[in-house]
């Protein structure tokens, strides 16, 4: 039964699902719909600790784990299950000496998911630590 | 009660009471110990004062732990962040000085640190265990598990421990890439270079002691091996600790 | 129930508005605490506790004060107090949250406040304070909503919320006892290493809690039509009078062993704390005020006639809250500090922004006692009217 209130009932839900959707038409009218993060690997290393498909989904838990295994447990070698190397677990000393810098690693996934991870507030990026925090 | 009972609980009771004194007397540490060589290393260093006092405005030690490790130097003495440093020696053996103690011994400055503890208070009173004690003796600092709420730096007797009232990066002059720093809000403490000890080499402190031409100043050591430096200097010496009646048994030992 | 705290008039919403404003100046703040870190405080490597964790000390002692109202009323069925009681219950539920605010703001890494609970530290006082203050503030909770929620609808609560509120006695004592227990466990500070310290908690705490409820109470009969009942304060003051005496008693007790025994150890801190050390003297001034309060206000409360004015009783009441929060908050937790492990003097000054978020978190406690008070205040004058 249409009441008074049904316009503005009705201009109340175009407005809502237009500020919802806002992420998705704003990026379409920018012309950068489907856009990926554009990664730049490193030149001379092929291999990495794991493979790249589980360092997309774990790198996140596998440096959880070396954290807690190298400081509260003392152990500081990394058998890798591709059965390639050990590496020394260390964010700074291994996986930095490889992917030489993070804007154009690092950072391009985590801005475009807009994720801020903390490690950079302590471990040095490679060129230098920043000065200050963000 | 008829007798048996009462014999009985009498001597029942002086047993008990034998057994507690006896008890006792293992837990005060009126015995000596002796090393291990079966357990795994306990570290443990020993500062020769006697000769360390001779080395005036020397702070090799100081520098190289403090670079090493990317400790800030905060101008705000309130803030400040330290490691290592010298402390005038009334002041770091209050109840080892006196009055009429020689001049020498009064007058000197000592290199206090850490004293990683056999019993530790900072990790008794912890509420994460983000500063625990390993295996090897070493009291450490989980940086990622800290919450700042510097339970630790009250309970410390010996102001060891460091919280960062700030960033502390803009205060970091030659960053070292192979170290990470800290982010305000965790407390920080020596912690016996344990990275380099994990690659078999000895603290920064003391082999920058060595590299200034230095002696038998700092030694490093493991306290289980009665062959290792520390356990020679101990046999040979005479060594004082810190603060020695509150029972926690600090590693840092001094020869005055 | 709750939509109560919703309606009022011209001078609630004028209190409330306050309130919001003070909180807001003490949010600011701590954003910007949270942006540069705890170095906008007067702390320092010297002085690590100051402000926060003293108003926290403050807070448990007046949480853990509800007890000497429940226990008398359920324990000994003293009916005088039947009024009173959830008035009690909500001062510990809005003091107990405040005391968790407190240890927040003070927290360097706040977000990771979680560990706590991620990593039980079963030697940890702290842990087992966490614990304590948690399970208070639920008992409170779950006490005042079923037995008001009982006589809101006339009819007795259900029997299983007398053990509870047995349970909450001992656990009131518990919560300061534990906190006392922080600080007298370290060895490396002689100054709270006594085991007189619990005891000493627990008076302060019992002469400073029932003073505010007393004046919270004289309040609420000027400006609501709900009377909490004269023999309540009457009965109240008179818990107060022996608290202060006891507490006063036990401070001498302190000052003799220190004085008498002469070790350096631990004279100085008494030493620094009213006369001054090696020139400096900050807090002197503050320790002969509280302890002036202190003795002033027992002559006055020792006398019936006095203490039965209540004209005079709520400034009597005030300057015993004064006395106990010098004593405790900076008397204690900062001289604690004072001289230092190595025998060196850094005083301690809060800052500006320091007191804005102390000022903010004690707005939100005082927010939510006057929902609280509100909701059952209005339910109790329309119970009359009916």
């Amino acid at each position: 039964m249409p009441s008074r209130d049904t316009g503005r009932i009705i201009l109340g839900l175009v407005v809502f699902l237009a500020l919802v959707s806002f992420p998705i038409w704003y990026t379409a009218s920018q012309g950068r719909s489907g856009e990926r993060p554009e990664l730049v690997y490193p030149e001379d290393e092929t291999r990495c600790v794991e493979s790249a498909a589980y360092m997309k989904s774990w790198h996140m838990d596998l440096l959880n784990e070396w954290r807690d295994t190298v400081v509260r447990e003392g152990e500081r070698t990394y058998v890798s299950d591709l059965g390639h190397c050990d590496f020394d677990m260390s964010l700074q000393n291994t996986c930095m000496k490889c992917h030489l810098n993070k804007d154009t690693f690092c950072d391009r996934c985590h801005n475009y998911v807009g994720v801020e991870p903390k490690c950079w507030e302590c471990h040095v990026e490679p060129g230098g630590a920043s000065h200050g925090q963000g | 009660m008829d007798k048996g009972r009462r014999d009985f609980l009498k001597i029942s009771g002086t047993s008990l009471l034998g057994l507690g004194l006896g008890g006792t007397a293992a837990a005060t540490g009126l015995h000596r110990a002796e090393p291990d060589p079966d357990a795994g290393p306990r570290w443990a260093m020993v500062v020769d004062t006697r000769k360390c006092r001779e080395k005036h405005g020397c702070t090799a030690c100081i520098d190289a732990c403090h670079e090493i490790h990317n400790v800030p130097d905060i101008p705000d003495e309130n803030h400040e962040i330290k490691w290592i440093w010298k402390e005038d020696y009334p002041n770091a053996f209050p109840t080892q000085v006196h009055a009429h103690t020689e001049e020498s011994v009064f007058e000197q400055s000592v290199l206090v640190m850490c004293n990683h503890c056999e019993r530790p208070p900072c990790v008794r009173v912890c509420p994460t265990q983000a500063t625990f004690k390993g295996d090897d003796g070493i009291v450490v600092m989980d940086m990622h598990r800290c919450i700042g709420c510097r339970y630790c730096v009250a309970a410390c007797p010996y102001g060891s421990r460091s919280f960062n009232w700030r960033d502390p990066r803009p205060y970091i002059d030659d960053v070292n890439g192979d170290y990470p720093t800290r982010t305000k809000g965790v407390v920080e403490k020596c912690n016996f270079c344990k990275e380099l000890l994990a690659k078999g080499k000895l603290p920064a402190c003391v082999e920058a002691c060595a590299a200034a031409g230095n002696e038998g100043v700092l030694m490093f050591g493991d306290l289980n091996d009665p062959d290792s430096v520390v356990s020679e200097a101990l046999r040979t010496a005479n060594t004082i600790r810190r603060k020695p009646a509150l029972g926690t048994a600090p590693h840092i030992f001094y020869i005055v | 129930m709750l939509e109560k705290a919703l309606s009022g008039g011209r001078r609630y919403w004028t209190w409330v508005g306050f309130l919001v404003l003070v909180i807001g100046a003490g949010f600011l703040a701590y954003m910007r605490q949270l942006d540069d870190g705890l170095q906008i405080t007067g702390l320092s490597r010297d002085v690590p506790w100051g402000l926060y964790i003293s108003q926290f000390t403050f807070m448990v002692g007046v949480a853990a004060s509800a007890v000497m109202v429940v226990l008398p009323y359920y324990l000994h069925s003293f009916k005088p107090f039947g009024k009173m009681v959830i008035m009690g219950e909500c001062l510990a539920v809005s003091a107990v949250i405040m005391c968790m605010l407190f240890i927040f703001v003070d927290m360097g890494q706040p977000t990771r406040v979680i560990n706590v609970i991620r990593f039980p530290t079963l030697n940890s006082l702290m842990f087992w304070d966490m614990l304590s203050l948690m399970g208070y503030l639920f008992l409170n909770v779950v006490i005042s909503l079923v037995v008001f929620g009982a006589e809101r609808k006339s009819v007795a609560p259900p029997k299983w919320i007398k053990p509870v509120i047995i349970l909450s006695i001992p656990w009131a004592v518990s919560i300061h006892t534990v906190t006392a227990f922080l600080y007298s466990g370290l060895e490396a500070r002689s100054f709270w290493m006594t085991a007189i310290l619990v005891p000493r908690f627990l008076a302060s705490a019992f002469a400073s809690g029932p003073s505010l409820l007393i004046i919270l109470s004289l309040l609420v009969r000027k400006f609501t039509r709900f009377d909490p009942g004269a023999d309540a304060i009457r009965k109240l003051s008179v818990i107060v009078t022996y608290a202060l005496l006891v507490n006063i008693f036990f401070v001498a007790v302190e000052l003799f062993t220190g004085i008498y025994s002469d070790i350096p150890e631990h004279l100085h801190h008494f030493q620094y704390l009213f006369l001054g050390l090696e020139g400096k003297a900050a807090l002197a001034p503050w320790m002969w005020v509280s302890l002036t309060l202190s003795l002033l206000s027992a002559i006055l409360l020792l006398q019936p006639r006095v203490r039965n004015n209540h004209g005079v009783l709520p400034f009597i009441c005030a300057s015993v809250i004064v006395a106990v929060w010098i004593e405790k908050g900076l008397g204690l937790v900062v001289a604690g500090f004072i001289p230092n492990t190595l025998g060196r003097i850094t005083e301690y000054f809060p800052t500006v922004p320091e007191v804005l978020v102390t000022l903010g978190v004690y707005g939100i406690g005082f927010l939510i006692l006057t929902g609280l008070y509100k909701i059952t205040i209005t339910v109790r004058e329309q119970d009359k009217t009916l």
